[in-house]
């Protein structure tokens, strides 16, 4: 008798695990339509929502097809290391052209000339590095000066994981620079007394503005300009206020088609298309309502533009010779952040 | 004579162990009880009430969006796999070691726990190091066109190996103490290989596999440092309901987020109830067993 029951139980388990399997493999035939992968970092979620439901739709319109654009977040190292690790990206839309690099190197599925392929070094839209205070500004934050003062809890990601944090550490250092007259010995002093400031390192942008806005650590959070808006946004208009400093940094998030992958996948046209649609005037409309720089700011709305305060920007390229340079220099293993940075214990 | 004197210096140590005062018992249990309630009651409770701050349409709403549904799906899909998989080779595993001699027995018994002692995260990376692009086995699986990881086959392997120990170490005890005699006298009776365990072994530990299962599955739905490794958090596609929950956290969408996490607090209460039940049924069985 219990064997018998106990065989009709294997039995429905059985049935259960076929009816699944056929399951997983009708949901995978089901795929009538185009799939794009794209693989972003952190900040740019809302912003890839919207362009996505507008490429789709003009997609459509001009060829009929209907096309699923899918995402994968996280910090922008990592996602480099994925896609390095096999993950079957159509795009890659990252923080910094250095990731990009690292996966053009490291699996040939991109050319090494990726950056020259589209306009603007490859970057539909730019971003630069601000400060989120709490209201009232009660530390009286005005510039990068005021974030290496004793009692200043500063929040920003861990350079060594976090696109977004190697902008931070690079505005900062930039700043210090020109307030210093270039004397390197001061310029150290200022940076280890600004990251000494630091109680947390989170590894991604995302988890830095959780720590500071979220869990109500620190008195300032350096941010990507968008994630300094999109907290105040999210949080509640008028806990916040962004602080622009003196001066801070271009940071050019660029795009790249993966060859590799779209070829075999037979995807290269749409996934051409979908970097191509980045620069037309509706995305770069997008681009701006979403709180990044459009590089084509004429298309965009008036309204949305009024939030950019005019800042002076230091470039990567200009002021820190590249990212073939500047990485090793300041991030590699024993790299000046390596030296300044002493954990608190 | 001696059983006397036994139980005469057995009395003076019962009584000492219950010799504290109401008092003190009574301070002990509820202590006892609010460290329950802070470090398990109270987040459980949270959970629900985050998610029905917006009500209950919003929470219907996170529930149902398309995303959320196919991280269930998958979940759910996964589970369906890894649980059976693991039954199987748990009970063989478990079977061997229980009823037979042989060598390296040591070593397999010691395998079976390597899971519980290898943190998630190494064995998400250890298939990544195999089957990624990069790893030993990539550029064969490249060639011939099959994906392994960032896809089903990867989850599911994740998933298997985090949740391996469970049915072998709970059925293992119960056929420890069983012994083979029961199955030698159905082979000396004639029964065939498979009668003997379809007859006599498998309803002797039929308890012991469904505990197993059941935590098996707690796990296996759970799971998050392995699967995050090897999911390429592709949303809609590879992302599973624990991730989703991250995903959604990360987006400032907490309400969706505790909304998903609290289908996996009603999976822990089910699974509660469910383990609660079978103990005690268990426990039963395991008397009945050892009177004859």
């Amino acid at each position: 008798m219990t064997r018998k029951r106990l065989r009709r139980l294997f039995d429905h388990a059985l049935a259960v695990t076929v009816v699944a399997f056929c399951f997983a493999i009708a949901s995978g035939a089901r795929a009538q339509t185009v799939e794009l992968l794209n693989v972003s970092y952190d900040p740019t979620r809302e912003l890839y929502r919207a362009i996505n439901a507008a490429f789709a739709q003009e997609w459509k319109a001009k060829t009929g097809q209907t096309v699923t654009i899918r995402q994968s977040h996280g910090g922008s190292g990592a996602q480099a290391r994925t896609v390095i690790d096999g993950l079957n990206a159509d795009v890659v839309t990252l923080a910094l052209g250095g990731d990009i690099d690292a996966i053009a190197q490291r699996t040939r599925k991109i050319p090494a000339d990726w950056q020259t392929r589209l306009p603007h070094n490859s970057s539909p839209y730019t971003s630069t590095i601000v400060f989120l205070v709490r209201k009232g500004n009660p530390k009286g934050i005005k510039d990068w000066g005021d974030l290496a003062k004793p009692g200043v809890g500063v929040v920003t990601p861990n350079p060594k994981t976090s696109g977004g944090a190697r902008w931070n550490y690079l505005a900062a250092w930039a700043w210090a620079k020109k307030a210093y007259g270039g004397d390197e010995t001061k310029v150290r002093a200022y940076i280890a007394a600004l990251f000494g400031n630091v109680s947390v390192l989170d590894t991604g942008a995302r988890g830095a503005t959780t720590t500071f806005a979220q869990r109500g650590i620190g008195d300032v959070l350096l941010a990507w300009e968008n994630e300094a808006y999109l907290a105040g946004e999210e949080f509640g208009a008028g806990r916040f206020e962004i602080v622009t400093p003196s001066l801070s940094i271009l940071a050019e998030p660029p795009v790249a088609l993966v060859d590799g992958n779209a070829d075999a996948k037979k995807t290269r046209e749409v996934a051409q298309a979908y970097l191509e649609f980045l620069y037309t005037p509706k995305a770069q409309a997008i681009i701006a309502k979403n709180h990044y720089r459009p590089i084509r700011p004429e298309t965009a709305d008036p309204k949305d533009l009024a939030q950019f305060k005019p800042i002076e920007l230091v470039t990567i390229d200009k002021d820190f010779g590249g990212w073939a340079k500047a990485q090793p220099e300041h991030f590699g293993d024993g790299g000046t952040f390596d030296q300044l940075y002493k954990p608190k214990r | 004579m001696s059983d006397l004197a036994l139980a005469q210096t057995d009395a003076p140590v019962r009584r000492s162990v219950r010799s504290e005062g109401p008092v003190a018992r009574a301070a002990l249990i509820g202590l006892a009880l609010l460290f329950l309630a802070l470090v398990l009651g109270f987040p459980l409770v949270s959970v629900f009430v985050e998610a029905l701050r917006k009500g209950w349409d919003a929470y219907h709403e996170a529930l149902v969006e398309p995303d959320a549904l196919a991280a269930v799906r998958l979940t759910l899909l996964v589970a369906a796999i890894a649980v059976p998989v693991n039954v199987v080779v748990g009970l063989a595993a478990a079977w061997a070691i229980a009823k037979f001699e042989f060598r390296g027995k040591a070593l397999l018994t010691s395998l079976i726990d390597l899971p519980f002692s290898v943190s998630p995260v190494v064995s998400g990376l250890v298939y990544v190091l195999l089957f990624g692009a990069q790893g030993l086995l990539g550029p064969w699986l490249k060639a011939h066109g099959i994906e392994i990881i960032f896809a089903l086959p990867g989850i599911v392997l994740a998933t298997i190996f985090v949740t391996f120990p469970f049915v072998a170490r709970e059925v293992l005890p119960v056929m420890q103490a069983q012994g083979a005699a029961e199955e030698e006298a159905a082979l000396m009776l004639g029964a065939s290989g498979w009668r003997t365990f379809w007859t006599i072994t498998l309803p002797n530990v039929k308890w012991g596999v469904l505990y197993g299962v059941l935590l098996c599955n707690a796990r296996a739905m759970g799971e998050f440092g392995a699967v995050s490794v090897v999911s390429g958090r592709i949303r809609g596609l590879t992302t599973t309901v624990p991730l989703h929950v991250e995903i959604l956290y990360n987006e400032y969408n907490t309400v969706a987020a505790f909304a998903v996490a609290s289908l996996l607090a009603l999976l822990a209460l089910i699974t509660l109830v469910l383990k609660t039940l079978l103990e005690w049924r268990y426990a039963d069985e395991l008397s009945a067993g050892a009177k004859h």
